[in-house]
């Protein structure tokens, strides 16, 4: 075979083999969107977000309460998870050499790695067990310490990105190494750092094995923190194991709306950074 | 050159003849006026080997003109430059020896503010590095830090430094677009401004054209001519053509050490050490 031809066919060959390795990553996610829109669809209605539910039997309702309780515990969680994260990834980039920063750096590792039960069980030590009942604030504790490990390893990362030469034009036009770093080091990586938070919540917001120990669940609305409170992942987890075939309806709908507030969530942080990054380089 | 002239060249031949002719003298010799910059058996090591990468560098820097220090790969030009305004001090491990001076006073003193010395000595590198911010924030970021003028004043002072820069005609009308955005030719002209809207005493320039084209680096040139009514200039440049066509004064440094300095033309033209002529006329470096 001449050479060339035969280049193009191994070219084509990788390219082929790429796109199958694209589809084999996409497909199982599709599979699962279209399933939850196929059982759950039917099952969604203005009611179901703008309700609470009803007792079994009756019908009508909705997980009104899961929404709310799932945007105040991960809120909570956010709070706390973020500006801990974002900043303890700051100091292991800029002090890479630093004792402290490698311990944190190996913690971090093992943390991203450890079952989100463990972390519950954790949380309930910590703070359900003190308090003596469960709470809401010991749900977001709980979110919070699975976000941190990742939102620490994404910041790290993408500030260590940043081309030492901006750092060296700061720092010769007199700027403290502390401005430095927040001012130039740390808003250079910004966009990357809130996609890296973003993927963060998203992926707290969908935990249930922590909540089950701390949040518990309820089927009330409720706005208070120091109390029990329903979370999405947790109706859709009482609604599988419930009785009746209702619920399992029920229990595809909430997915299906659990999906639907991170891909809301996600995009309505990506445009307002988008916005504000454009304008301003 | 035109070997049919009917003037006979004057003796002794310059090396650099036709680049020569378009810089005007100094006007005031090397040693009449106070340095800005002077250094005095200035050592510098970069980590805990025996040997100094700078061994004892002793150069005074007129005040108001081009000072061009021009020499082989690592022969110490940038590291002395560096030094000037401590960019070395994050380096774990650097170490500074003898004294350098800014205006008579120690740089390494304790009356010595690093954020001061830094407002006063700006710096200029090789590859232009704006911040991603707009046009106007870069240059007035300095000058903001440092609180050099009332914030109303900064449009101001933006406007006189991107005049200073020969940029302000190109970007007056997308001052609120990132600076990134400019060509490299006008991303060094911004860094340029944006050192200067610190009102910096000297500024300080390592190989600012060695990632620019003919065209852009003609035009920084010009600049920096401009530029020397007003400050201080200290340039590191691997062209030796561009050192002869800006600079007033060249010192000329191998292996950690300065082998000579002197008015350019006469560096250029006769060279006190043989080691500078061989350098200037391409038998090394």
């Amino acid at each position: 075979m001449n050479r060339r031809v035969f280049r193009r066919v191994k070219s084509n060959a990788m390219v082929g083999l790429m796109v199958v390795a694209v589809v084999l990553a996409v497909l199982p996610l599709l599979f699962i969107l279209l399933n939850l829109v196929a059982k759950g669809a039917g099952s969604l209605s203005v009611a179901f977000f703008t309700r609470e539910p009803v007792p079994a039997g009756e019908t009508g309702g909705g997980v009104l309460h899961a929404i709310v309780g799932t945007l105040l515990i991960v809120g909570g969680a956010s709070l706390i998870g973020l500006p801990v994260g974002i900043a303890a990834g700051v100091y292991c980039a800029e002090y890479t050499g630093s004792r402290l920063a490698k311990a944190t750096r190996f913690l971090a590792d093992v943390m991203n790695g450890t079952p989100s039960i463990v972390v519950g069980v954790f949380a309930w030590t910590l703070i359900v067990a003190r308090q003596k009942h469960f709470s809401a604030l010991a749900g977001s504790c709980a979110l919070a310490m699975l976000m941190i490990p990742m939102v620490l390893r994404t910041t790290e990362e993408l500030i260590r990105l940043v081309p030492n030469s901006l750092r060296e034009a700061a720092l010769a036009l007199g700027y403290p190494r502390w401005r430095t770093s927040l001012g130039v080091v740390v808003r250079t990586a910004l966009p990357g750092i809130v996609t890296g938070s973003l993927l963060a919540v998203a992926r707290v917001a969908g935990e249930t094995a922590p909540l089950l120990f701390t949040a518990l669940g309820s089927q009330y609305l409720s706005y208070r923190l120091n109390e029990p409170m329903a979370a999405l992942p947790l109706t859709v987890y009482t609604y599988a194991i419930g009785p009746y075939e209702e619920w399992h309806q029920y229990a595809w709908a909430t997915a299906l709306v659990l999906i639907l507030v991170v891909l809301v969530l996600s995009l309505a942080a990506r445009l307002a950074t988008r916005r504000r990054f454009t304008a301003n380089g | 050159m035109n070997t049919l002239s009917p003037e006979p060249s004057a003796a002794p031949a310059p090396l650099l003849r036709t680049t020569l002719a378009r810089r005007s003298s100094p006007a005031v010799p090397m040693a009449e006026t106070a340095p800005a910059v002077e250094s005095r058996d200035f050592k510098f090591w970069y980590g805990a080997t025996a040997e100094p990468t700078l061994k004892g560098i002793t150069l005074r820097v007129p005040r108001k003109a081009v000072t061009a220090i021009i020499g082989p790969s690592g022969c110490g030009k940038s590291t002395f430059l560096r030094a000037i305004n401590r960019m070395h001090d994050l380096l774990p491990g650097a170490r500074y020896g003898g004294e350098l001076l800014l205006n008579g006073q120690s740089i390494f003193g304790p009356g010595m503010d690093l954020v001061a010395l830094r407002q006063r000595v700006g710096m200029v590198f090789q590859r232009p590095n704006p911040f991603p911010k707009s046009i106007f924030d870069n240059v007035a970021y300095g000058a903001e830090l440092n609180r050099l003028v009332a914030p109303r004043d900064l449009p101001d002072l933006v406007e006189r430094c991107l005049r200073q820069a020969a940029l302000w005609d190109e970007v007056k009308d997308r001052l609120d677009q990132p600076g990134t955005g400019l060509s490299g030719g006008q991303q060094q002209r911004l860094c340029i401004a944006r050192a200067l809207g610190n009102q910096p005493e000297v500024l300080l320039m390592d190989e600012p054209c060695s990632a620019l084209d003919p065209i852009a680096t003609q035009r920084v040139e010009e600049l920096i001519h401009e530029l020397k009514r007003d400050y201080t200039i200290v340039i590191v440049t691997h062209n030796m053509q561009q050192a002869a066509r800006v600079s007033d004064y060249t010192g000329f440094f191998d292996r950690g050490e300065l082998i000579e300095v002197g008015e350019t033309e006469q560096v250029f033209t006769n060279p006190a050490s043989p080691r500078t002529e061989a350098y200037l006329t391409g038998r090394f470096g």
